[in-house]
């Protein structure tokens, strides 16, 4: 009986695959149901009540979700603007023959993302005191400027915010351009060069184009890793309740209201609409960048 | 900005001049780099000195990088590892106990879940994987809430089940897996069956000794994804006992703590263990992070 179920080669697959299918139904599908039901839901302990579309249509007029928003939707774009570009010109620069110590220069880069985002939180949020002692008042004191109060004041603490992941993920996503420029074939180049190109023309029309799978998967992970910060801001602001909601995000607000506040339905809501929202625009930017045309 | 674009043409050329006519440039791209890999270096010197110095002086005056050996002792070292009190290195070990049981599984489940995608053809495949790509795309902060609610009513909150179960079949690890089978051939498997291996056996002792380098690599990359996780242990967790590290160092830096001489040499050998590892498996810790890049 049982030496027939081994050796049962219709049955196997199933067999192998079940581990995922469980935790997939009971792990992600069942809460996933929930948190949609939830979101149409007044939830209180011991009752629950369908509410329509209430919560949704709270959450426009709440002031502060829309500063949670606001916060996540910039934190993302500056990310996008500063962890792309300049990382794929670091990584041209690394590739070539002029450079000099690959090895260790790569590895120095990387070190920062091997340190948890706690360790990460504790040096920058002393690191950017308020007192004129601290290291980035005694730095911007070199340029004859006054101490900032960094993490009470919204621009300063945004800064705080984009050096710290500047800091960790520069290294990353210039592996994974590197990873990308080892695929371009280097008869592209060499025949460029034969027929003239000059080094911004090759760079322009061959390193780029080369470069967009890449370039469009960094694209979409940093999308939603954007939109999701939250582990940042609360380890920097020390918590969750950040001076006026300066550090407040989209994750952090769904946490204050699920978790400080107990309101599951209207934390359920917070989710979806990050949901929708990072969706759109990867849905959006894979459309522009022409992914689905090359599938079908 | 143009001079560096160009550089990653120059690549592959072997023109002899050419590197004696671009050494001042190897010099300038070498400065750079070097200045670069300071700067992001900085925060993690500044961290050591701030481990000899007094805890309660470091938060007072803002970490900065001076040194005054009078100011300095090996006190809180002695403290980190004398202290009874002090629960640090239960926090430690809980994190390596979570750590290793949570990656042993993770890559046992996953691998077994990848070898039924890669090396068979069953009804449902296709839409089974399409669930694996789409729990890969949700991002975890969406799904907290739901899932808290989950692993408490299975009475799994406050134990290691409940942050180990949800992630044994983790879809980043299956869709890695099953790139690396698809470049085995299905032969190998049809030449166990034929020598009266079951199903099983052929995956235990054929396929699990080939994927090693592919272990390698997915082992480090959760290793350090579950060594540094905050957000979901946090949530899971409640008795101090249990915490983990990244849990147990954010509850030393509340503004009533009185344990700031363990908070920033807790910091320091927090990181150390993942960069042990990286240093000796830096390759693995590449192939692993540009895993999902390269295939676009």
């Amino acid at each position: 009986m049982i030496n027939k179920f081994i050796y049962n080669k219709k049955a196997a697959p199933y067999v192998f695959v079940l581990p995922f299918i469980l935790v997939f139904l009971i792990f992600f599908i069942s809460p996933m149901a929930n948190t949609i039901i939830m979101s149409f839901q007044d939830i209180l302990p011991g009752s629950r009540e369908f509410i329509g579309a209430k919560n949704y249509a709270k959450l426009l007029g709440d002031k502060i979700f829309l500063v949670a928003l606001w916060n996540s939707f910039k934190y993302m774009a500056w990310t996008l603007i500063l962890l792309i570009p300049i990382p794929m010109i670091l990584a041209c620069i690394i590739n070539s023959k002029l450079m000099v110590g690959r090895e260790f220069f790569k590895s120095a880069l990387y070190l920062p993302a091997l340190t948890s985002v706690v360790v990460a939180g504790i040096i920058f949020r002393f690191a950017f005191g308020e007192q004129a002692t601290s290291l980035m008042n005694q730095f911007v004191a070199l340029f004859g400027m006054e101490p900032f109060k960094w993490l009470k004041n919204g621009t300063t603490g945004f800064i705080v915010l984009l050096v710290l992941a500047c800091w960790r993920w520069t290294g990353v996503n210039m592996l994974y351009f590197l990873s990308g420029l080892k695929n371009i074939p280097v008869e592209l180049y060499e025949s460029a060069k034969i027929d003239g190109a000059t080094s911004w023309q090759s760079f322009r029309y061959i390193t780029i184009p080369q470069l967009k799978p890449t370039t469009i998967y960094v694209l979409t992970i940093s999308v939603y890793a954007g939109l999701a910060m939250f582990t940042e801001s609360y380890m920097v602001f020390n918590g969750n309740n950040s001076p006026n909601n300066i550090g407040l995000t989209i994750v952090g607000y769904l946490y204050r209201q699920g978790i400080e506040k107990n309101a599951m339905g209207y934390a359920s809501a917070v989710g979806l609409v990050l949901f929708a929202i990072g969706m759109g625009i990867n849905l959006l930017q894979l459309k522009l960048n022409g992914t689905f045309d090359k599938e079908v | 900005m143009q001079s560096n674009m160009s550089l990653n043409i120059k690549r592959g050329t072997k023109n002899a001049t050419d590197s004696s006519k671009n050494s001042p440039i190897k010099i300038l791209i070498f400065i750079f780099f070097a200045l670069m890999s300071v700067v992001l270096l900085i925060p993690f010197y500044s961290l050591i000195i701030s481990t000899f110095k007094d805890g309660a002086t470091v938060i007072g005056k803002g970490m900065d990088v001076s040194i005054k050996l009078s100011e300095m002792s090996f006190k809180n070292y002695i403290l980190v590892f004398t202290t009874e009190s002090s629960r640090y290195f239960t926090w430690f070990f809980n994190s390596m106990f979570l750590t290793i049981a949570q990656v042993a599984l993770q890559l046992f489940i996953s691998a077994f879940v990848s070898y039924g995608f890669a090396m068979y053809d069953f009804k449902g495949k296709n839409f089974l994987f399409i669930c694996v790509l789409f729990v890969m795309m949700v991002p975890f902060e969406i799904l907290m809430l739901p899932l808290y609610s989950q692993i408490n009513n299975m009475h799994l909150t406050n134990s290691y089940a409940g942050i180990i179960l949800p992630s044994i079949a983790n879809a980043g690890t299956i869709f890695f897996f099953r790139q690396y089978l698809s470049g085995i051939p299905r032969d190998l498997v049809e030449a166990g069956r034929i020598d009266g291996a079951s199903e099983y056996g052929i995956f235990f002792r054929i396929i699990l000794p080939i994927m090693k380098p592919s272990f390698a690599a997915m082992a480090i990359l959760n290793t350090m994804g579950s060594w540094n996780n905050l957000l979901w242990p946090l949530l899971v967790l409640k008795s101090s006992g249990k915490f983990t590290l990244p849990i147990g160092l954010n509850t030393l830096m509340t503004p009533y703590g009185n344990n700031y001489n363990l908070l920033f040499v807790g910091s320091f050998i927090m990181i150390l263990p993942i960069f042990i590892l990286f240093l000796c498996f830096q390759k693995y810790f590449v192939d692993g992070m540009t895993a999902g890049a390269v295939k676009g």
